[in-house]
């Protein structure tokens, strides 16, 4: 089927301005008949929370953690994009949209990208009226930094914690609306369904994680904010409770699921140790700009990297891409430091990592130069592995970042169920196959404090407040299959805890569905999947009881979830037959390892349709139009 | 490496709780500390018992979920370093290692190693905020903010929110949390219009969620993982006897 975007028609400068001259507004005084609820406290859902609440709107927010402020917003080192053109370095509205659309390599919707740039300044004016301290220059000045795939300094950050700053804004904002009591603040609550009646999203059922307690809430309108999915490849750089939970549930009540395929893999992440490994942590990109990568020309040498002379390095990103060099973008260099680890030739006690060298870099600025950029990143760098980046190569390797795809919305962020919203990287919109750095803290601020505001109110418009309730059947139904998948969870009582399946899963999707991807790696993860999955479902052990706090069947669901959801985005991987941004099939590259992009065939979002568990799910397709972009080959060189 | 952990457990808030020797087995020194807690765990579950609970989330030391107090100190022997950032290199084969939840009375049990923080986010609620409303903001450049403030401002904002600092002070205070905030916003000209209701009500709200006073012991300080300074309670105290003062 094919869906539409809903995308306003005209200029596209237009656009956003002609959408809220001609949308509809709830009165003032009528606001707080409706009741929204928020799932999630991130960038995304505590921005929507706080502001839709100072609309007056009676709103339910919700996050699994023990406060607010801990979504994994908080995480984001790098910095934040917008438009502002301070450095007077020809920057514009005009230039971010391109950039954006260019980045993601011509896989997203001209009109959300140009309305995301327009908002992008508004972004940081809030941010600095909360009070987040951002950088400034002797002047007083906001000050800005250069970031990936841009040619302008267009980036605001707060030391090396811009997530944290900016998390900490909304969130106050949000505390500010939880004190004035327009929003009701759940925390420990995983939602576990949607509850939807006759097609429009009223409600979700969320367990209490600490009494165990499952409870319904019902509401005019649902927000999704929950965040990324790339914990299905095990080991990423999210924390460890982000899940697909939350908008897979709302899938298998009818929302489509939208380029699932595209994730993204970002190089420079500190390596993994061992089976016992957890969780992986980036090093910021900035890295790049001083430190030089190379492994061994040698396959299989194991000598000490001051052992190895210069004749003997392979310094492979500046012999690939002689004008990018080290700052070749993050899926190419991503995809030459597996290469070079397949063909045996990567360093450190596993094999799977590359050097990043600063030797260079010291000897030519000097140890406290180098200090004064990169101290807390070497530190950082040192707590973890016990190693002097400033003594001896750094250990580098790609790991799972950042995902693109989401759920479907269109231009109101609306799914095709009516009355659900979904905000921040939990929606598939702005970044195509690809994000730029610096460009997700913008989204999910953007979605929160500036587009939905608008576009909800447009959809309650045209709604009575409060016409279903808790009350109605279509609740009780969500409480009660929620209560069987835990029923069935607990009573497994297995063999294998559901971190080992979690482990195992990973394993098939790094392997198989990971920065390579061919038809018959594809193919593979789609049989090993659903063994593994029947597996779980026979051999899963799950201890205590659900009427706890019991952090093994939250995992337990969550890994659950997972297993299917794996499926689903193995299978867009495979019909997505070109390679385009972080999605990349080693059948279609150019001669140089670039992505080949097949327009003709391709130019458009999948959105998936669950058809229930044991049949594969229908593929709707919305076409992308570009009126004001030409599709080039996304070239760095 | 193999230690011997005792581990608080407990069951709920009103159930008792004692320490539990449990034996973590060829622990390897690059694992994390939580890592390490995980494969005990998996263990645990195994033999079908209990697995130990404990809160942690970003496992990069910067969510503030984590919170264990490791041998009588919350988060543990490293300084400025957070419990899922601290790795078993910093033990030794055979040692005991005692790992207890952060204990203060602002901070109820709910099981084993967690407890509940929320008492932290009323002070926040109370008026750790500008009153900034979404959509009314001035250019960022309107008003320049020297950069001396900026940088305090921010050194102050670097807290977590984990509440070692509580859990180390003798008085369970939560006066370097309140002070962090307090301090940010009381730096930057957008905090200035309501720097003193905000420190009021906030150490007001302190006062009402059973945290203890400050006695200068530093312990906080010594605890944080941000190396928050304790300087910024001095600055906490200014701006409410300055608000007081001119109440008056
Ligand atoms: C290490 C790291 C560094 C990054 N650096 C940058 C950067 O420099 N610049 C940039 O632009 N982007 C960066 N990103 C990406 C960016 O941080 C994220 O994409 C963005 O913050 C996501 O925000 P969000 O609000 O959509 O989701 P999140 O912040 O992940 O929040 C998700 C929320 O949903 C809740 N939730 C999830 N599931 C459920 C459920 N089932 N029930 C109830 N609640 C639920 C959680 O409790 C949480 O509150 C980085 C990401 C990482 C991991
Ligand atoms: S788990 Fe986030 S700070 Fe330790």
């Amino acid at each position: 089927m094919i869906i539409d975007g809903k995308c306003p028609t005209g200029p596209l400068a237009e656009r956003w301005d002609k959408y809220r001259r001609e949308m509809k507004l709830v009165n003032p005084a009528n606001k707080r008949k409706y009741k929204i609820i928020v799932v999630g406290t991130g960038l995304a859902g505590a921005s929507a929370a706080a502001s839709l609440g100072e609309m007056g709107y009676q709103v339910d927010s919700f996050c699994y953690q023990d406060s607010p402020r801990r979504a994994h917003s908080i995480a984001a080192q790098g910095g934040i994009n917008a438009a502002k053109n301070y450095q007077n370095d020809g920057d514009s509205v005009y230039r971010l949209f391109y950039d954006t659309i260019k980045g993601g390599d011509f896989r997203s919707r001209e009109s959300n990208v140009y309305r995301l740039a327009q908002i992008s300044n508004s972004i940081i004016d809030q941010c600095v009226a909360q009070g987040v301290p951002f950088a400034r220059d002797y002047a007083g000045y906001l000050d800005n930094r250069s970031f990936g795939g841009a040619q302008v300094s267009r980036t605001f950050y707060a030391r090396g914690q811009t997530g944290q700053q900016l998390l900490l804004g909304a969130y106050s904002a949000l505390s500010r609306q939880i004190k004035a009591g327009t929003v009701r603040l759940h925390t420990r609550s995983e939602m576990l369904d949607l509850v939807v009646v006759d097609g429009e999203a009223k409600g979700i059922t969320v367990r209490d994680l600490v009494t165990g307690e499952i409870s319904s809430y019902a509401a005019d309108a649902v927000c999704l904010c929950t965040g990324g999915y790339v914990n299905v490849y095990y080991l990423s750089t999210n924390a460890q409770g982000c899940s697909v939970t939350a908008t897979f549930r709302a899938y298998k009540k009818g929302a489509y699921f939208a380029n699932p395929c595209y994730t993204q893999i970002h190089p420079t992440c500190i390596p993994v140790t061992g089976e016992h490994q957890s969780k992986l942590t980036l090093m910021s990109e900035s890295l790049r700009n001083d430190g030089r990568v190379w492994v061994p020309l040698r396959k299989g040498d194991r000598r000490p990297p001051n052992e190895i002379v210069e004749g003997e390095r392979d310094y492979y990103l500046e012999r690939k891409y002689p004008s990018f060099g080290n700052l070749a973008p993050r899926d190419i260099s991503s995809r030459a430091a597996k290469e070079v680890c397949d063909e045996r030739r990567g360093v450190g006690p596993t094999g799977f990592g590359v050097y990043l060298d600063f030797k260079d870099a010291i000897d030519r600025l000097g140890e406290d130069t180098v200090r004064q950029r990169y101290g807390n990143l070497f530190e950082m760098y040192e707590r973890i592995t016990d190693e002097n980046g400033y003594k001896q190569p750094m250990r580098i390797y790609p790991a799972l970042h950042y995902a693109m795809g989401g759920l479907w919305v269109d231009y109101n962020l609306e799914s095709n169920l009516k009355g659900l919203f979904v905000l921040g990287e939990a929606n598939f919109s702005d970044h195509g196959a690809n994000r730029l750095g610096a460009s997700a803290l913008m989204q999910g601020l953007a979605d929160g404090y500036f587009v939905i505001p608008y576009t909800i109110g447009n959809y309650l418009a045209q709604i009575k407040p409060g016409a279903v309730t808790s009350d109605h059947v279509a609740f009780a139904e969500s409480r009660e299959n929620v209560n069987v998948v835990t029923k069935k969870l607990l009573g497994i009582n297995g063999r294998k805890t559901p971190k080992e399946f979690h482990r195992q899963l990973g394993k098939i999707m790094w392997e198989n569905v990971g920065m390579a991807r061919s038809e018959a790696s594809l193919k593979r993860a789609l049989e090993l999947i659903p063994v593994l999955r029947d597996e779980f479902w026979q051999n899963v052990r799950v201890v205590g009881n659900g009427s706890e706090l019991n952090q093994e069947l939250e995992r337990a669901g969550r890994v659950a979830d997972f297993l299917e959801f794996a499926e689903l985005l193995t299978r867009d991987a495979l019909h997505r037959n070109e390679s385009c941004g972080g999605h990349f099939r080693v059948e279609h590259q150019m001669s140089d390892g670039e992505a080949r992009r097949d327009d003709d065939n391709y130019s458009y979002v999948a959105a998936w349709g669950y058809q229930g568990a044991e049949t594969v799910p229908e593929l709707h397709k919305e076409p992308l139009v570009f009126e004001n972009v030409h599709l080039g080959i996304r070239s760095y060189k | 490496m193999n230690l011997n952990l005792f581990v608080w457990r407990q069951k709920g808030p009103n159930e008792p709780g004692k320490l539990e020797e449990i034996k973590a087995i060829d622990v390897s020194p690059d694992m994390s500390f939580l890592e390490m807690l995980d494969e005990v765990n998996e263990r645990l579950v195994h033999q079908g018992k209990d697995p130990i609970a404990f809160d942690h989330d970003c496992r990069e030391g910067i969510c503030g979920t984590c919170s264990q107090v490791i041998n009588g100190v919350p988060h543990g022997p490293q300084e400025k370093t957070t419990t899922c950032q601290l790795h078993m290199r910093k033990f030794k084969d055979g040692d005991s290692i005692y790992i207890e939840p952060w204990r203060a009375k602002a901070f109820p049990l709910v099981k084993d190693l967690i407890v509940d923080r929320s008492a932290l986010d009323r002070i926040i609620q109370a008026g750790g905020y500008t009153s900034a409303h979404t959509g009314g903001a001035p250019d960022g450049n309107a008003i320049l903010i020297p950069k001396p403030c900026a940088d305090r401002a921010m050194d102050a904002a670097e807290c977590i929110g984990c509440g070692a600092c509580v859990a180390a002070c003798p008085n369970g205070s939560a006066m370097l949390f309140t002070a962090a905030k307090v301090s940010q916003l009381a730096y930057l000209p957008q905090g200035k219009p309501e720097a003193a209701r905000r420190a009021c009500v906030m150490t007001d709200a302190m006062v009402q969620e059973g945290f203890g006073n400050c006695s200068n012991h530093y312990e906080c300080e010594a605890a944080c993982p941000k190396g928050i300074k304790v300087s910024f309670i001095a600055k906490l105290n200014r701006e409410v006897l300055k608000a007081r003062c001119e109440s008056i």
